[in-house]
């Protein structure tokens, strides 16, 4: 960037994450995701005068779960607040919240950049919240409300302004993502809207320490939106510092079929939320023994899992970094393991060159889930199997993967039906060679004479003439051995 | 501390709420009353004593992780003002909150 020589951009994240209870925060209706508008509701999560909110232990699980992830501090105690606004989608008037003690603080999570530098991103806090309802603009001239979505539980991760690039920002959230997939407490699926981020933005001259001032950026529902839409507040708010201008604290919406961040429409005063604790709500008291509880319980984190590939598979630190990138691609590549009959390094790594070479082309191609990939475990498992024993090559493994992503054949059925065995009989291959090398009498003896390049012109002859079924390491073996004699 | 008219105007403005000029003076008077007593409750010495976070001598009311039937769709919409047969329906909103 022109300007990154003379400005430095300071960037704080904050994550809605929703969390994968059965029912909602503070009353048992569902929290189903595409349900008929306005099914799953009740008089709690409506805001009808008289009820009475009860929270759902697995809220406060759900959330220590992360702090501990993230190395927060857990309170021992803390509360609910209100947070007062007026919207259609919020019937109560104001959003159950926590304001001055929140149930996490003080922790941090590692990144990694692209080019493998780890930085540490502070956490400010964790804390408890309810989700609005949802309104929809669209149908005719009113807005539409459902209120299935009020009173989902989510959690608000507030980072501390430590980064200093879109890019820094994008790797943070694809850590907090990787996270809270790991532990089981959201589905971090962006686009539904299970996970969502709102940035503060704001610019300064190079080794100045005081902060600029700053500027909310919402609505950016995807991981690339996240960094352009950062990349254009950074260009703007350094433009607007050349011409001389100041910078306003406001807020700003990413308009992603324009590409740009246009101010949001609101009064001044729509900030003050007026908190205050919620007289309905008593404190939330967590021990020590319940903490300890709950961190027996974590499962392994994406560190912890790709020090156990690299020691107990022997795959490169490469293939572990890509395996457990996401947690859907690791529980995917255990599972193969889990099916394999030879646990053997061999098998290991093959395991893992498929994983990340076909099955994840073939998921970034048709946009499948690992969940539903057409290849199930237990069929790549059995192939890799196949190849290891030497029934199959590497070339016809292709083609019987290509052909289990539309059929539901074994790889043993497919191999047979189509008559792709591995030929290691010395003495069929050894008759093949034969004929071809009696067939080219003139490249042999271009070769006797020195010129071995051709011995990869045999070998393709061989193959050829086999329709791929030769057991490559015979065909090398036998066809030297034939050209030294 | 006092509250002073523009408090008002712009207390009455969160909670979307319209006074008359009168109703307005009478209001910074009651407030200012309302304040003063409190003025009277700061006297007393509370430097040792933990703030209060509620009133009950409670913690940890909890539920459990279950879905419970709530009310049908019909009679979530029962009283709304307008609505159609799945959504509550308001007047066009304008701005983001």
């Amino acid at each position: 960037m022109w300007w990154s020589e003379k400005y430095e951009p300071v960037i704080g994240l904050e994550v809605h994450a929703q969390l994968l209870t059965r029912s909602k925060a503070f009353c048992g209706c569902s929290t189903k995701f595409g349900d008929s508008p306005n099914s799953n509701v009740c008089p709690i999560c409506l805001g009808m005068p008289g009820v009475l909110p009860v929270l759902n232990k697995q809220v406060v699980n759900f959330t220590i779960r992360m702090g501990l992830a993230t190395h927060c501090t857990i309170a021992p105690i803390s509360i609910f607040a209100r947070k007062n606004y007026f919207y259609p989608d919020l019937p109560k008037g104001y959003q159950i919240s926590q304001y001055e003690e929140p149930i996490c603080q003080n922790g941090w999570v590692e990144i990694e950049l692209k080019n493998g530098v780890r930085k540490k991103i502070g956490i400010t806090r964790i804390h408890m919240e309810e989700d609005a309802g949802k309104s929809i603009h669209e149908i005719d001239i009113d807005t539409y409300v459902d209120a299935n979505r009020c009173g989902v539980p989510l959690i608000e991760i507030v980072s501390e302004p430590d980064m200093r690039s879109p890019e820094e920002a994008y790797h943070y959230l694809v850590t907090i993502r990787q996270l809270v997939t790991y532990l089981g407490i959201c589905d971090g699926n962006m686009e539904e809207g299970s996970l969502r981020c709102d940035a503060n933005v704001s610019v300064r001259l190079k080794g100045e320490k005081k902060l600029g001032t700053k500027v909310e950026v919402k609505n950016m529902n995807s991981f690339r939106f996240v960094e352009r839409a950062l990349q254009y507040e950074i260009e703007r708010q350094v433009e607007a510092l050349e011409r001389g201008d100041e910078i306003t604290q406001e807020t700003m919406l990413w308009d992603a079929n324009r590409g740009i961040c246009v101010p949001m429409r609101s009064k001044e005063e729509a900030h003050d939320y007026r908190y205050f604790p919620d007289p309905d709500l008593v404190p939330v008291v967590v021990s020590e023994a319940w903490i300890e509880e709950v961190r027996r319980e974590l499962p392994e984190l994406p560190l912890e899992k790709r020090d156990r590939y690299i020691r107990e598979y022997k795959i490169p630190q490469y293939d572990a970094d890509v395996l457990t990138s996401e947690y859907e691609i690791a529980n995917y590549f255990e599972r193969v393991i889990k099916h394999l009959t030879h646990r053997t390094e061999e098998a290991y790594k093959l395991v893992s060159n498929w994983t990340m070479g076909d099955v994840l082309r073939v998921v970034n191609e048709t946009h499948v889930s690992m969940e539903n990939f057409p290849v199930e475990p237990q069929r790549l498992a059995e192939m890799v199997d196949l190849l290891v024993d030497g029934t199959i090559s590497s070339k016809i493994a292709k083609e019987v993967f290509e052909e289990m992503l539309t059929s539901k054949e074994t790889p043993r059925c497919i191999i047979e039906r189509k008559g792709l065995m591995q030929i290691n009989d010395p003495g069929v291959i050894g008759k093949v060679l034969d004929e071809i090398l009696t067939r080219h009498a003139q490249q042999v003896e271009a070769y006797r004479s020195g010129k071995t390049q051709v011995f990869g012109f045999f070998v393709g002859e061989t193959m050829k003439a086999m329709k791929g079924k030769a057991n490559p390491k015979i065909v090398n073996e036998l066809l030297k051995h034939k050209l030294q004699s | 501390m006092s509250v002073t008219l523009k408090d008002v105007e712009y207390i009455a403005e969160l909670a979307r709420l319209e006074f008359s000029d009168e109703e307005k003076k009478m209001l910074t008077s009651e407030l200012n009353q309302i304040l003063e007593y409190m003025e009277q409750l700061n006297q007393v010495k509370t430097d040792t004593i933990e703030p209060l976070s509620h009133v009950l001598d409670l913690s940890n009311v909890f539920r459990e992780d279950l879905v419970q039937p709530g009310i049908s769709t019909e009679e979530a919409l029962k009283n709304a003002p307008s609505a159609t047969e799945e959504f509550f329906r308001v007047p066009k909103v304008l701005g983001e909150k």
